[in-house]
């Protein structure tokens, strides 16, 4: 019955934020968001979108929007589905006095699709943590922000984790490493940066697919339990993680050697296999769950007084990821206002936005997200800002971070960068900016 | 050698008991066919409903204080109840209207109850996944002296093999000995000529649609304890149409042997012919199995062959 509340309220809150362009309010800005609150993917899909939803909220409730421009902001249900997505996507591109600032799908299938839809719409897609990773290369993507990392950066930490592990890169020649992957364009993405590692690092890698939504792997544990690799990585998402993790108890796979992306590092990910989950790792997209300064903001100006939409998740690792990406896309905003002036902006305005914002240890503590966030900068070339993950272990009850930070090396990543992105402009026939032109 | 033939045995084993978990959701789909002549797409569906009120009522129970074994027998009755409110809603508001209306019709109706009753589940009992423990969810490691490693068989597997038994075996003395199992029988062979002699097809298909979503409750419990509650149970439905097409949509045992067939199949494919066709194959293989009947028996391996004579 408390979900039929959180529904309804959640819809009364959309039902209200849409309905304000209808009444030609124009100091507003126009948020979309994608969300997945039913389906197979609902139990990660909800915390996210509670994040994001809440950190509009707080600014609104807290400081009257951005810069005084109030943020109206409407929910569109994709079920992670990429068709939906793109339905969503449509429907709700040009609402708002200005058109919606950026999306975010919040699911690398629907990016791909958008990614050829962005540049016609000019608006800018910011997909933090997932979508092609070598949409780094601003030059050949404009229009996307894949901030904070990318499956190639956590693929490379992951590799670098388990070096640490077996005692330098020298001892991984001749261990196994097997990937088990959600068979998407989300779950092949670490593939090309693991295999350039593999080379590199003299380690036998082998990709094993998991047909969505990922409730029948028995196959490929058993599989993993004759071939027994050093070390499991995990590409999962929704139930498919916990799955895993229940199959690995299964065949007596030891679960600290299973190290899952930051996309199956989450409490819905562990929860459900319960002890078995005991000593499961996970990336982690530098947060992990957890009380900081802007909770202290958010409990006072929204839980107390009845107007936060999360529940259970609040402070969780997905809540807080969702909190990160309404704070990075807002900071875009106002970083467009710096020039443009504090009125609601345009897709176009809020891409120079992104490509210049610069979040600084001082103003990312500001904000309340100190030990949330490293400082954070895009420019024209680099469309990721920041290239470090930490590692975080699950101990039956919590999560714990378990590895200071390691920085993905951009020595191996770099090129790869460059070549799939060289790959899809020739694709696309798409002209690389000039960056050193751009002001 | 000793260790392929353990991996292999290992893997059919396995696939076995997955397809054993296959027919329970099959069986709902032969229930309501066979007593209604619908095709009810709406069985899976009903399964992620049954397992969500079990486990939503179950852990509200255990947290206000009362005994887990307690607490489990008023979830199922619980659980139960649910079904049953379903199996009436569905008789009095979509079924009871179009009696003797086209298959298709009726078929495409519980298209539509599948996704109100989704969509129902999730609103009324939440979305996340939602863990139950009603089995042991670990594994035995057989005949170590034989295979290295021993061969690993799954005890939720062997529950649900040793659950699905004693359900057909209840199912089949169901329809064969009582009065209600027999005017499921003559309803379905013909709905006219049943209410013509008495036989109240709003009656009967209220129970149908009930011993279905006790069935769907029972396969919910299975599942439910295998992969949490959560929606992509509804997608054992597809698991189980391949399941009908092999066993026959009218064929209790039929559900079973398609069961085990698709299981075995699926899971031998995905570990010897998946390496060399990039993986990732098990949910189509099953249609791939399905299709090779269809062609060679098209009411499948054990179901009524119909002829109509023009």
């Amino acid at each position: 019955m408390r979900k039929l509340t959180l529904a309804l309220g959640a819809l009364a809150v959309a039902a209200t934020a849409s309905t304000g362009p209808a009444v030609a309010q124009t100091n507003e800005q126009f948020l979309p968001a994608l969300v997945y609150r039913t389906g197979p993917y609902a139990p990660n899909g909800i915390p996210f979108a509670n994040g994001v939803a809440d950190y509009w909220t707080l600014l609104n409730e807290r400081d009257g929007g951005i810069n005084g421009v109030k943020i109206v902001f409407e929910e569109c249900e994709t079920g992670y589905a990429t068709d939906k997505g793109v339905e969503c996507y449509e429907r709700l591109k040009g609402k708002g006095p200005t058109g919606a600032g950026y999306f975010s799908p919040l699911s690398t299938g629907i990016t791909f699709a958008l990614t050829d839809k962005v540049p016609g719409d000019k608006i800018p897609l910011l997909t933090m943590g997932y979508g092609r990773s070598e949409s780094r290369d601003g030059a050949v993507f404009p229009w996307n922000f894949i901030a904070v990392g990318s499956y190639w950066t956590a693929a490379d930490v992951a590799i670098q984790h388990i070096a640490k592990e077996v005692g330098g890169f020298d001892k991984l020649k001749d261990k196994k490493i097997s990937l088990v992957y959600h068979d998407s364009p989300y779950g092949k993405e670490p593939i090309a940066a693991l295999e350039a590692r593999a080379k590199l690092n003299g380690f036998t890698f082998k990709a094993i697919p998991v047909t969505h939504p990922g409730v029948e792997q028995k196959s490929q544990w058993l599989s993993i339990r004759q071939d027994r690799p050093d070390y499991v990585l995990l590409w999962g998402w929704g139930v498919m993680n916990s799955t895993s993790i229940k199959e690995a108890a299964a065949v007596g796979y030891p679960r600290d050697k299973v190290i899952g992306v930051w996309w199956s590092g989450a409490e819905p990910d562990v929860t459900p296999a319960g002890d078995q989950s005991a000593g499961y790792k996970a990336l982690m997209l530098q947060h992990g769950p957890g009380k900081f300064a802007v909770h202290a903001d958010l409990e006072k100006f929204l839980v107390s007084k009845g107007k936060s939409v999360s529940k259970e998740d609040f402070a969780q690792v997905l809540y807080n990821r969702g909190l990160i990406n309404s704070m990075i896309g807002t900071e875009a905003v106002r970083t467009a206002m710096k020039k443009y002036g504090n009125k609601p902006m345009t897709g176009e305005q809020v891409r120079w936005g992104f490509e210049n914002l610069n979040l600084t240890a001082a103003r990312i503590k500001e904000l309340g997200f100190e030990g949330m966030l490293q400082p954070l900068r895009f420019s024209c070339e680099d469309h990721q800002g920041a290239d470090v993950a930490r590692v975080q272990q699950w101990d039956g009850k919590a999560w714990k971070t378990v590895s200071d930070y390691y920085k993905a090396d951009d020595k191996i990543l770099a090129p790869l960068v460059k070549e799939h992105a060289a790959k899809y402009a020739t694709e696309k026939k798409i002209t690389a900016r000039d960056c050193s032109k751009e002001s | 050698m000793i260790i392929a033939f353990g991996q292999f045995l290992e893997v059919l084993v396995s696939g076995l008991l997955a397809g054993v978990l296959y027919s329970l959701v099959a069986l709902g789909f032969v229930l309501i066919f066979k007593a209604s002549g619908v095709f009810n797409f709406a069985q899976g569906a009903m399964v992620l409903l049954a397992g969500l009120a079990l486990v939503r009522s179950l852990d509200f129970l255990v947290a206000n204080g009362l005994p887990f074994w307690a607490a489990i027998i008023a979830a199922l009755l619980f659980a139960a109840l649910i079904m049953a409110i379903t199996a009436f809603l569905v008789e009095r508001f979509v079924l009871g209207p179009l009696i003797n209306q086209d298959g298709l019709t009726l078929f495409m109706s519980t298209i539509g109850v599948t996704f109100i009753i989704e969509g129902g589940a999730q609103m009324l009992f939440g979305s996340d996944v939602y863990p139950l423990r009603l089995f042991p969810s670990d594994a035995w490691f057989l005949f170590e002296g034989s295979f290295p490693g021993g061969l690993l068989v799954s005890k939720i597997d062997v529950w649900g093999g040793m659950i699905a038994a004693v359900l057909v075996v209840g199912l089949a003395v169901f329809f064969q000995q009582t009065k209600t199992g027999r005017a499921l029988r003559a309803v379905a062979d013909d709905h006219a000529a049943a209410q013509s002699v008495g036989i109240s097809l709003n009656w009967i298909w209220f129970i149908v649609w009930l011993v279905a979503g006790l069935v769907a409750l029972v396969a919910a419990t299975v599942w439910g304890t295998k992969l949490g509650v959560q929606f992509s149970i509804v997608f054992l439905a597809l698991k189980a149409l391949p399941v009908l097409i092999i066993g026959g949509f009218t064929s209790v045992p039929g559900a079973i042997v398609g069961g085990l067939i698709v299981g075995a199949g699926e899971k031998l494919a995905e570990a010897y012919l998946g390496p060399f066709i990039g993986g990732g194959i098990e949910y189509w293989f099953a249609y791939v199995l399905a299709l090779v009947v269809l062609m060679a028996r098209p009411q499948g391996l054990f179901g009524e062959r119909i002829i109509e004579r023009i």
